[in-house]
């Protein structure tokens, strides 16, 4: 079958699948493939997961691959440590964001960094699935972005997918990295639609490129996970103001795609950083700061940010004052100091 | 109806039958450290085995003793001497089988040589030239633990795993009795036994943590007794007495082998030395609290018994001595070799592949250290 007909086919066979489906897609199909790959957490057993995303893998693969555990998050990474000694690939469920914290300790002191103190005799190929990030009304202690802390910790790898598609892609990628992996879930995108053929093989890109989502030329806008599909819609709504936006989903965090980022950069000449964690020692600073550094003489302005307000996150009938919006992303592209455009 | 209402009829039902779990009592330790040596029981000790202990006990001191020369001399950043506890390590080392695993924390260098990894590269850490100086997997020795009892769960997660793959495999994690205190010693107690998995875990209570003494860390009776807790069985043995080490904790090793699931041994022992060099101990104990342990030293204790029973001579007594000697001697020169560094190894090992990032860090500093030497200096400089 020729490449065109193999494409016109699997599109003929996509489905509407949610961004939850898809990544319990993702994991069921690593557990058939590899008889290592060990799945693991509070309530991902017969619940199916919180968010339903583990559905239906104890009943296919058994408690052994898919294991419901006691609830202690410092005690599901810490085992799965151990696993990944022996040779197995955890993937391990971390309930919501702000209940990760408990396994910040195992994270940083040894899932890490295994690898770097024993010379790289000892890796620990470990996935660790944070939903994150706002939108959806949790109450506190349920909507917290905390990928700053995961970038900051060198020896992981930190990405967020915004697709479907990439939902599927990446997280099967994480599970095969030999290397840890930080996998963010945007919570407020697991029930997000697409198209999507689980059976014919997902075009993505690998772990490391971010991915121009949309072309433009007045100006870029960087973003990830959650915030992706809000730029989308401003760069959307930008063009009744006359500006073409371009919208680059980051994807992965850690390791950072400078290039495609410094590439749309030159060619756009202005930059929004957006995200929903907060500006001050946010993620936004680090990108602001080497976008800077690679692209000085081609800005036109300086690189803005347009984050979450530095408070805790907020309750839930407040969110949406907290959560970057089209409205206050336009305004950050209004001040992109057109005057100074020819 | 409301209740209320169906007043007239209204039975109050039972609640649905409830039952403990287990039951307690063969899970509880016994009121004493359990003895050997200078007991009856003893009759019924291997010789053979209380040999290999005596002679590894000797090279245990004398390992302790040169490696906290090595600090004094400014070869060791630290070290976190183990002397007065030889017997707790010995026999951690000396109940597995080649295929097990050891989870040693920070003070347990001793177990991992006796385990059989080389006297110099236990020391790596130590020294400062890289994290860990050997392959785990090669010896089946995790990476010695700094940080307290995170090494626990590692512990339960690899006795799970290889039960999983049905592999004969037991894993023997050493903790301090501070750590005791810390929540991954409480999860792994717990996963471990939830799972049944094949672990053992080692208590070293020595009295101290640094300076908090155990008065000051924990209300319970007796560390053995937070096992009952978790559904294991919690052990007490004298910790300066090798045979009574031993034997529980082959007891326990059987248990996990043949399925049985985890057991928590608590060895009572003492830390003669300081925490480290780093720690001054006359400021939280005193003298008498410390000879009254030196005269229930573990080598004493098993050289007295070894001699009552005819096993023991001035000539073997002086062969294990000098055994020992060679192997400070070996030490101290090996160790007295400035080690050969190579900076970009640094970059190696942070990724499987290195990023785009690393890779622009790593050049940095391949031109410093090329412009270093052009310099005629070795990079001391950017050091300042």
């Amino acid at each position: 079958m020729s490449t065109v007909a193999a494409e016109r086919a699997a599109k003929k066979a996509a489905k509407p699948a949610t961004m939850a489906q898809a990544l319990g897609r993702a994991l069921r199909d690593s557990l058939a493939e590899d008889p290592a790959v060990h799945v693991l957490g509070e309530d991902v057993g017969a619940l199916g997961g919180v968010f339903r995303v583990t559905d239906g893998l104890t009943k296919e693969f058994g408690e052994d691959r898919c294991t419901d555990t006691p609830l202690a998050e410092a005690g599901i990474l810490g085992t799965a440590v151990g696993m990944a000694m022996y040779g197995l690939r955890p993937v391990v469920e971390m309930q919501f964001d702000a209940f990760a914290y408990p396994a910040f300790e195992q994270l940083i002191s040894h899932v890490a960094r295994m690898r770097n103190r024993t010379r790289g005799a000892m890796p620990l190929p470990i996935t660790v699935r944070v939903p994150y990030g706002g939108g959806i009304g949790g109450v506190e202690h349920h909507s917290d972005s905390s990928e700053a802390y995961y970038m900051a910790t060198p020896g992981l790898h930190v990405v967020t997918p915004a697709t479907v598609a990439d939902a599927y892609g990446l997280l099967r990628a994480s599970i095969a990295s030999d290397d840890p992996v930080v996998f963010l879930e945007p919570k407020r995108l697991y029930w997000s639609k697409a198209d999507w053929n689980p059976d014919a093989p997902q075009s993505v890109e690998p772990i490391g490129k971010a991915v121009v989502r949309r072309t433009g030329r007045s100006a870029t806008l960087l973003t990830y996970g959650p915030s992706v599909p809000v730029c989308m819609e401003a760069a959307e709504a930008a063009v009744a103001e006359g500006w073409d936006l371009e919208v680059v989903d980051l994807r992965s965090l850690v390791p950072f795609d400078d290039e495609t980022v410094a590439a749309s950069v030159r060619r756009t000449g202005r930059a929004v950083v957006v995200h929903e964690s907060g500006g001050f020692g946010g993620p936004g600073g680090e990108i602001a700061a080497r976008v800077t550094e690679r692209c000085f003489h081609h800005l036109e302005a300086p690189v803005l940010r347009v984050a979450g307000f530095d408070i805790p996150y907020p309750p839930p009938m407040l969110e949406r004052h907290h959560l970057p919006g089209v409205d206050r992303i336009l305004d950050a592209v209004a001040r992109l100091q057109w005057e100074a455009d020819s | 109806m409301t209740v209320m209402e169906q007043r007239g009829v209204y039975r109050p039902t039972p609640p649905p039958a409830w039952q403990p779990r287990t039951d307690a009592a063969p899970l509880l330790p016994d009121a004493e450290p359990y003895r050997v040596l200078g007991t009856e029981a003893v009759g019924k000790a291997d010789e053979e085995l209380l040999e290999r202990l005596y002679a590894q006990l000797v090279r245990g001191r004398r390992y302790n003793t040169q490696a906290t020369a090595l600090t004094k001399q400014g070869r060791l950043a630290v070290y976190p001497s183990s002397t007065g506890q030889e017997a707790c390590e010995v026999a951690a080392a000396l109940v597995l089988q080649e295929q097990d695993w050891l989870f040693p924390s920070y003070r347990d260098t001793l177990a991992a040589v006796a385990r059989g990894l080389d006297p110099v590269q236990a020391l790596t850490l130590l020294r400062g030239d890289w994290h860990t100086g050997y392959d785990p997997r090669e010896y089946r020795i995790a990476p010695l633990c700094t940080p307290l009892a995170t090494q626990l769960p590692h512990a339960v997660g690899l006795a799970h795993a290889a039960r999983l793959k049905g592999d004969d495999v037991v894993a023997l994690a050493m903790v301090g009795d501070g750590g005791t205190s810390e929540g991954d010693f409480h999860e792994a107690l717990n996963f471990a036994a939830v799972w049944q998995a094949p672990v053992v875990f080692l208590v070293q209570n020595n009295g101290f943590a640094i300076s908090v003494p155990l008065d000051k860390q924990t209300a319970a009776p007796t560390l053995a007794h937070k096992a009952v807790g978790y559904g294991m069985p919690g052990r007490l043995v004298d910790g300066n007495d090798a045979a009574a080490v031993h034997e529980v904790l082959s007891e326990a090793v059987s248990r996990a082998r043949s399925g049985g699931g985890p057991t928590l041994v608590e060895a009572v022992t003492y830390r003669m030395d300081a925490h480290t060099n780093a720690d001054d101990a006359t400021r939280y104990r005193g003298d008498a609290e410390v000879e009254a342990w030196r005269a229930h030293d573990p080598i004493l204790l098993l050289e007295r018994e070894l001699t009552e029973r005819g096993l023991l001579d001035e000539e073997r007594m002086r062969a294990v001595r000098d055994d020992a000697e060679a192997m400070a001697a070996d030490l101290r020169q090996r160790m007295n070799q400035d080690p050969e560094l190579d900076p970009m190894d640094l970059f190696s090992h942070v990724y499987a592949e290195q990023t785009t990032q690393l890779r622009e860090q790593a050049a940095q500093l391949r031109a410093e250290l090329e412009a270093s030497e052009e310099a005629g200096t070795d990079g001391e400089e950017n050091a300042r």
